[in-house]
């Protein structure tokens, strides 16, 4: 059974079962593997991409229910070449430490952002408390989060 | 095949002998305690660290990028020397080499404290350099990088910068001190630029000189300042490569499913359900375990659920109450592994004016990304793509677990989601090569879940401090006795590598017995407990109890001196780069401003040598405590990126403080009760206070910091928790007793 769907702009048609979820369809199925498994149980964050534009966790979505949908990952936010304002924030504030949260952080803060243009501190730390890292980088995603805010409304 | 490998093949290397095969491990000479290291050690053993081919420098960093920025900091002490601008600085960690042993591991393994700046301590840290040499352990942990690398990886680069003048001069006719460097060019006294990738191969071929002497401080161009980290770009594009992230033609995913019950054997298994599954294609045994091959992960995950097991018992207690009580019962003659401390007569003290007993759980590591490595066995030869902290062990448990020869197998280091000790562990990298050598010519991706992960770690372990401790009429500390009991970290780590463990296990009262304090009378004791379940290194190890034990016992007796508790240490402490750091901490959180409705609290520490101090700010909310406000400030001798060591010390906090907070695995019938990062939840954002850090350089030996900004958050929380209610908590997590906002 195949499932057909827009990924960064290009349909795509995943050949696995319709319940698998849609991070294990993206990083073993297509191959993009910016999304990051951390959990399976939608507790860090880790996976989420944007399906239709807001954000979701990858790990509790089926693929069945994606059909048709337009679905963006970390890879199609944009590119070291051509960085989505969050992108260039996160660089910016050097965010990272080890890095294997941050494709949900940053797909989670573009998502807030797209919703809420001016997000106060409340709504940054209700919104981001469901991705969870390990290297305690929180401090500087608020700042770049209230940055990438900045660029976003500069652009 | 690997980038390096890719490299190798096109690329001048200066100092080649030794990256391909190790060979320079041989011309090295044992040197004597006292001569400069810099001198006396072979050229060929400083220089495997530079590759030169057309499209320009690599600098090799052999330690483990797991989100310290370890590769970024190293690769500028090497282009420091070299006079290579940071945009022209690539990396690679290179494969595991003797050439990349870590001489500070064992430096730091030595019966005198950090403080202790000694003739004989600083020769037995050198003697203590060989061992290390000639076991030629590669390792990332410790908090040991940056002063392993600190000479030797900027004699490299100072060394590459001669070779590469001395080509240019060669070439243009002229002697080399007409010659400068600049801009990762050597320029001629007309002007001329030759650029290094264009002198490469002159340089490489020609003998390496000695040891230059290396820049002055106030001559630094990238080292002291805060360098924009190499790894950041990739990390924020969804582009970097973990090991998860390899993908191959053909390539299979798979999972494993081990005995909860650690370390014991299965003794059969029902996979009828599993095997008719879509997507499966084959299911291993793996002695105490299976793995499971599928097309996809997710489809492994789904069928390793679907088998059924008869599991062996645990070998250990079965529950957390009876690992405890194996605990309890340490504290007697028997059970003594050292004293390390033993100042004054303890004797005197007859009526402690403080008597308590702290303990702490066992924990789990829970990085972020899960255990996982990809593996592949193509014509006898085995490739794994793995992070580890010590790719040296690793290939060597993989080829035991293969029957390969050593040489057969080749580890790339990927960069790794977090460490914190974990990925010392070889079990990774053996279930895959194992996965791998089961389907020749099929590479396969070996993924955990993290259940698995959760229920399958190396723990830090429970312990048990116990504090006597008088005070004079004016409040000093008379007497101070500390005892700790543990099982021993060492004892589980030597028996799952099969190396031999003699003498005290350290780890028991490391940041424990070698603290600044001046009590008169000062004993240090640790006991160590009977095994239990497998332990293993957790970020700051041993100091992640200690700190807590002893930091909380100085608190109490500040409070029944009736002193401030940062005036109250530093009557006890002359050090003066930890009387600053106390300083420093308390300047920067206001510490004597009032603050209605809220409370400080201060813990302080030297562990890996790095003096700490932590002020942690709590208030009282109808949702529950919340922290507010923290503030660290360090000491690391010599500061190589001060901001990159601000962000280390401030993750450093937060991982501590998520352990103070909650953090407790229990086992119940010889399992793992938690499971998921749910009923094992660290801080989350919206629990995180503002971080300030302040590094401070007091010009002596220069210390690492992956560490040392853990160990004093728990106590420091603890404090201001007691600061603020009253409530003197002793055991962790302080969610048994506190709920936070």
């Amino acid at each position: 059974m195949s499932t057909t769907l827009t990924v960064n702009g290009t349909s795509a048609t995943i050949d696995l079962p319709p319940d698998t979820p849609l991070l294990w369809a993206l990083r073993d199925g297509l191959n993009l593997t910016g999304t990051k498994f951390g959990c399976g149980v939608a507790a860090c964050g880790a996976c989420t991409v944007h399906v239709d534009g807001v954000a979701v966790r990858s790990c509790q979505t089926p693929l069945g229910d994606v059909a048709g949908a337009t679905v963006t990952t970390i890879e199609g936010l944009g590119n070291p070449d051509a960085l989505h304002a969050v992108q260039a924030a996160w660089i910016e504030h050097q965010v990272a430490q080890c890095g294997y949260c941050q494709s949900g952080q940053i797909m989670q803060a573009a998502s807030l952002l797209s919703e809420t243009p001016s997000p106060t501190l409340a709504q940054i730390d209700e919104a981001m408390s469901g991705n969870l890292c390990r290297c305690g980088t929180y401090p500087r995603i608020r700042a770049a989060v209230q940055d990438a805010a900045r660029r976003l409304q500069e652009a | 095949m690997s980038r390096l490998g890719t490299i190798a093949r096109r690329t001048f290397l200066i100092g080649a002998a030794a990256i391909v095969g190790g060979a320079a491990f041989g011309t090295w000479r044992y040197r004597t305690p006292y001569a400069n290291p810099i001198a006396a050690n072979g050229i060929g053993a400083i220089t495997p660290y530079v590759l030169i081919d057309a499209s320009g420098v690599t600098i090799i960093t052999p330690r483990a990028e797991m989100g310290q920025g370890i590769q970024s900091t190293l690769a500028a002490l090497v282009a420091e020397e070299m006079d290579l601008p940071w945009d022209q600085v690539r990396v690679l960690h290179g494969p595991p080499a003797k050439a990349y042993y870590n001489a500070a591991m064992f430096a730091e393994a030595v019966p005198f404290a950090p403080t202790d700046e000694s003739w004989l301590a600083e020769t037995m840290r050198d003697v203590m350099a060989v061992p290390a040499k000639f076991l030629a352990l590669q390792i990332t942990g410790g908090s040991t990088s940056i002063p392993d690398a600190y000479e030797k990886m900027r004699a490299a680069g100072a060394v590459a910068r001669v070779a590469l003048l001395q080509a240019a001069a060669t070439r243009l006719g002229v002697t080399a001190n007409t010659l400068k460097t600049e801009g990762g060019a050597v320029i001629a006294p007309d002007g001329t630029r030759l650029p290094y990738t264009d002198l490469a191969v002159d340089a490489a071929s020609a003998d390496l000189p000695d040891v230059p002497p290396l820049k002055a401080r106030a001559d630094w161009q990238l080292l002291g300042k805060t360098l924009p980290r190499i790894d950041i770009p990739a990390k924020s594009t969804g582009t970097a490569t973990f090991a998860g992230d390899i993908r191959l033609p053909g390539m299979r995913f798979a999972t494993v499913k081990m005995n909860p019950h650690l370390g014991a054997a299965m003794n059969g298994y029902d996979d009828t359900a599993a095997k008719a599954m879509p997507g499966v294609e084959k299911i291993i045994p793996l002695g105490n375990g299976v793995a499971v091959v599928a097309n996809t992960t997710w489809a492994a995950f789904q069928a390793a659920e679907a088998i059924t097991f008869d599991w062996a018992p645990a070998a250990y207690p079965a529950s957390s109450a009876d690992l405890k009580a194996q605990i309890t019962a340490a504290f007697t003659d028997d059970g003594l592994d050292a004293t390390p401390r033993d100042d004054g007569d303890i004797s005197t003290l007859t009526t402690p004016a403080l008597e308590v007993e702290y303990s702490v759980p066992h924990l789990a590591h829970a990085t972020m990304e899960p255990m996982q490595a990809t593996a592949h066995l193509d014509n006898g030869k085995l490739t794994i793509w793995v992070g580890t902290q010590a790719p040296g062990l690793a290939r060597s448990a993989v080829a035991t677990a293969t029957n390969l020869p050593s040489d057969s197998v080749e580890i790339i280091t990927t960069t790794m989601g977090g460490g914190f000790g974990r990925r010392a562990e070889v079990d990774a990298s053996v279930y895959a090569a194992q996965v791998a050598a089961a389907m020749p010519g099929t590479p396969v991706l070996v993924t955990w879940s993290r259940e698995e992960d959760m229920t399958h770690d190396m723990y830090r372990p429970m312990a048990i401090g116990r504090i006597r401790a008088g005070l004079t009429e004016d409040g000093q500390i008379s007497a101070f006795d500390f005892s700790t009991a543990a099982p021993s970290i060492m004892a589980s780590l030597s028996g799952r590598l099969g190396l031999p463990a003699a003498g005290p296990d350290a780890t028991l009262a490391q940041a424990a017995w070698e603290q600044p304090y001046t009590f008169p009378a000062y004993r240090i004791r640790a006991y160590r407990a009977a095994p239990g379940v497998p332990l293993g290194f957790w970020r700051s190890v041993g100091a992640s109890q200690n700190t807590f034990f002893h930091e909380s016992a100085v608190d109490e007796l500040a409070r029944l001196a009736k002193l401030d508790p940062l005036e109250f240490r530093l009557r006890h402490i002359t050090h003066d780069p930890s009387r600053k750091v106390l300083e420093a901490v308390a300047d920067m959180s206001g510490w004597a401003t009032p603050r209605p409705g809220r409370a400080l609290g201060l813990a302080f520490a030297i562990s890996f040598g790095t003096p700490t101090a932590e002020v942690v700010e709590v208030e009282d909310t109808p949702d529950g405590i919340r922290i507010t406000g923290a503030w660290a400030a360090v000491d690391v001798g010599v500061a190589l990126d001060p901001g990159n060591i601000a962000a280390q010390v401030s993750g450093a906090m937060v991982f501590g403080l998520s352990a103070a907070m909650r953090g407790e695995i229990t086992f119940a019938e010889g399992r793992v009760e938690q499971q998921n990062l749910f009923d094992y939840e660290p801080m989350r954002l919206s629990q995180c206070p503002d971080i300030q850090v302040r590094v401070l350089e007091s010009g002596g030996h220069i210390r690492g910091i992956g560490e040392p900004g853990t160990p004093p958050a728990a106590p420091a929380l603890a404090n201001a928790i007691f600061a603020l209610t009253g409530q003197r908590h002793r055991d962790l997590p302080l969610s048994r007793a506190v709920t936070f906002a």
